[in-house]
């Protein structure tokens, strides 16, 4: 092993890992922009649901998840064998460790799972919540996953990379997935009391906290650069780190493309500069470069972004016509925008085709929407999936919780 | 003794504080409150959904007087809050039975 390509599989990791942890990153995010879109009652359980989520996505991955998704048919639970030596130590050489690639990898699950957590906000029992976790991060993403990236075949019935499929780090596979899952449970949730009234007229639930939700989309619009950036998967070659460096510049064009898309978008429709709407417009340009971000132009990928955020608003105001009630707009961002996302791919790819992208959107949607749909039902018939309206007036905090996030009157006395 | 308490716009807190301190009142309380009166409220808009804010945020204050005191504090909070507009708040008066400073057990007058 000579001391350059020491360097080099070091470096490789050293980026896989930081990228990793960019992603986690994402985490904080989504529990700060769900936090600031909710109601203030609601806080404490959105950001229980929130980093018990990740905790849940990573224990379920490591046990089982990624076995099923990489594994190949041949499953290695409990991730044994992933200390060993990336360079020599598997089938395929790689520059990277492999217990690399698996933190990088697991950071993804907690991401989809994420998605679910907003647009259920506020109605959701906790722990049916986590239950669906569990199934979510332990089985139905990393089977999907298994027929994107792990190259298995759907059921020994078609392989969707054979078909022309590409999803780069996942605007389909984490995204629009996540968003299947979140609209199964929107559906057998049901809205928020008092979101839709009785002629059809669609009444505004205000979020609490602006500046944290601002907050949240910054550190997500952060740690859309590992994810991003980090699935290149190496940088210590010209070659990738070219990729790299283009990925970066086309994640960040398309995030600034969808936040003046979606904040123009509301002026004219609206009057007014809806902060909310601009923050979903930066996250849609992220979800539309997401499937993408490494052959556009810059040019192409603000476009693409732009388009993204243009399409989050409509998305949001059709979704409340339709009383989908979604609290933070998830579906639109991470669905609508992650199905538009995957479609922009053979524009600038020719890699990929647009019937290998429809079928691999369908897959992926008909898969964990059908799958999700039946493990809600489950738990809805058995342990019941929403809160009293009483603990809903209340508010969950107190409910599933038993504590607020800003007490006040608290005394001492036992 | 008699308690006046006088609701105002909240930009005018510190114009009311400063004319009633130049008066040498010695203490006020302050309280954030929302309410409506003919100023009604006003429509806000999120997420492209309008919805209508029907109490609008005002500053009362609660200020215990010796009877001799009140016309000219009632004359320096009008004063510093009016604008002319609507919406600038009311001073309601009422008797004052007791008053009592806790620190000495002092009543009357000598505890305002």
């Amino acid at each position: 092993m000579t001391d350059v390509f020491q360097l080099q599989y070091a470096l490789d990791t050293f980026y896989f890992l930081m990228c990793g942890a960019l992603v986690m990153w994402m985490a904080a995010g989504f529990a700060m922009l769900e936090a600031g879109l909710v109601r203030s009652k609601n806080t404490t359980e959105i950001l229980t649901k929130n980093i018990a989520l990740y905790a849940v996505a990573c224990t379920m991955y490591m046990i089982c998840g990624y076995g099923i998704m990489y594994g190949g048919g041949s499953f290695d639970y409990f991730l044994s064998g992933i200390t060993g030596d990336g360079a020599t130590g598997v089938e395929e050489p790689a520059t990277y460790a492999p217990s690399a690639d698996f933190y990088f990898q697991v950071v993804f699950v907690a991401t989809a799972m994420s998605i679910v957590s907003g647009s259920v906000a506020e109605r959701m029992k906790l722990w049916a919540f986590l239950a669906f976790a569990v199934v979510m991060t332990g089985f139905i993403y990393p089977m999907e996953g298994s027929w994107t990236w792990g190259g298995a075949s759907v059921f020994g019935m078609y392989t969707l990379g054979d078909l022309g499929f590409s999803d780069f780090a996942g605007s389909g596979i984490v995204h629009m997935a996540g968003a299947s899952a979140a609209l199964a449970g929107v559906l057998l949730l049901g809205a928020r009391k008092g979101k839709y009234g009785p002629n059809g007229q669609v009444n505004a639930i205000p979020g609490a906290n602006l500046p944290m939700a601002t907050l949240g989309t910054f550190i997500l619009w952060l740690g859309w650069f590992g994810f991003n950036g980090g699935s290149v998967l190496a940088t210590a070659s010209v070659e990738s780190a070219n990729a790299v460096a283009v990925v970066f510049m086309n994640t960040n064009a398309a995030a600034a493309g969808g936040l003046i898309g979606a904040l123009l978008l509301a002026r004219l429709l609206f009057g007014k500069a809806d902060l909310t709407m601009a923050l979903n417009g930066a996250l849609a340009g992220l979800v539309a470069i997401t499937a993408e971000p490494s052959t556009p132009t810059a040019l192409q990928a603000t476009l693409f972004g732009a388009a993204g955020g243009v399409l989050v608003v409509f998305s949001i105001l059709a979704l409340d016509k339709l009383k989908l009630d979604d609290p933070v707009g998830a579906i639109s961002v991470h669905g609508v925008v992650g199905l538009l996302g995957l479609m922009l791919v053979p524009v600038t790819n020719d890699a990929s085709s647009f019937s290998g992208q429809l079928i691999g959107a369908a897959t992926i949607f008909v898969w964990v929407f059908g799958v999700s749909a039946i493990v809600w039902g489950i738990l809805k018939a058995t342990m019941g999936i929403r809160v009293s309206e009483e603990e809903e007036f209340s508010g969950v905090d107190i409910a599933e919780c038993g504590m607020e996030a800003y007490p006040e009157f608290v005394s001492s006395r036992g | 003794m008699k308690l006046v308490t006088a609701i105002v716009k909240p930009f005018k807190l510190d114009e009311v504080r400063e004319a009633l301190g130049d008066l040498g009142v010695a203490g006020v309380t302050v309280t954030e409150v929302k309410g409506f009166g003919r100023q009604k409220g006003h429509t806000e808009l999120y997420r492209g959904a309008e919805y209508v804010v029907d109490f609008l945020p005002k500053v009362k204050l609660e200020i215990a007087l010796a009877d001799e005191m009140v016309e000219s504090a009632v004359e320096a909070i009008t004063k510093a809050a009016q604008t002319g507009k609507i919406g600038d708040g009311k001073i309601f008066i009422t008797t004052l039975e007791e008053v009592i400073r806790i620190r000495t057990g002092e009543t009357g007058v000598e505890a305002v």
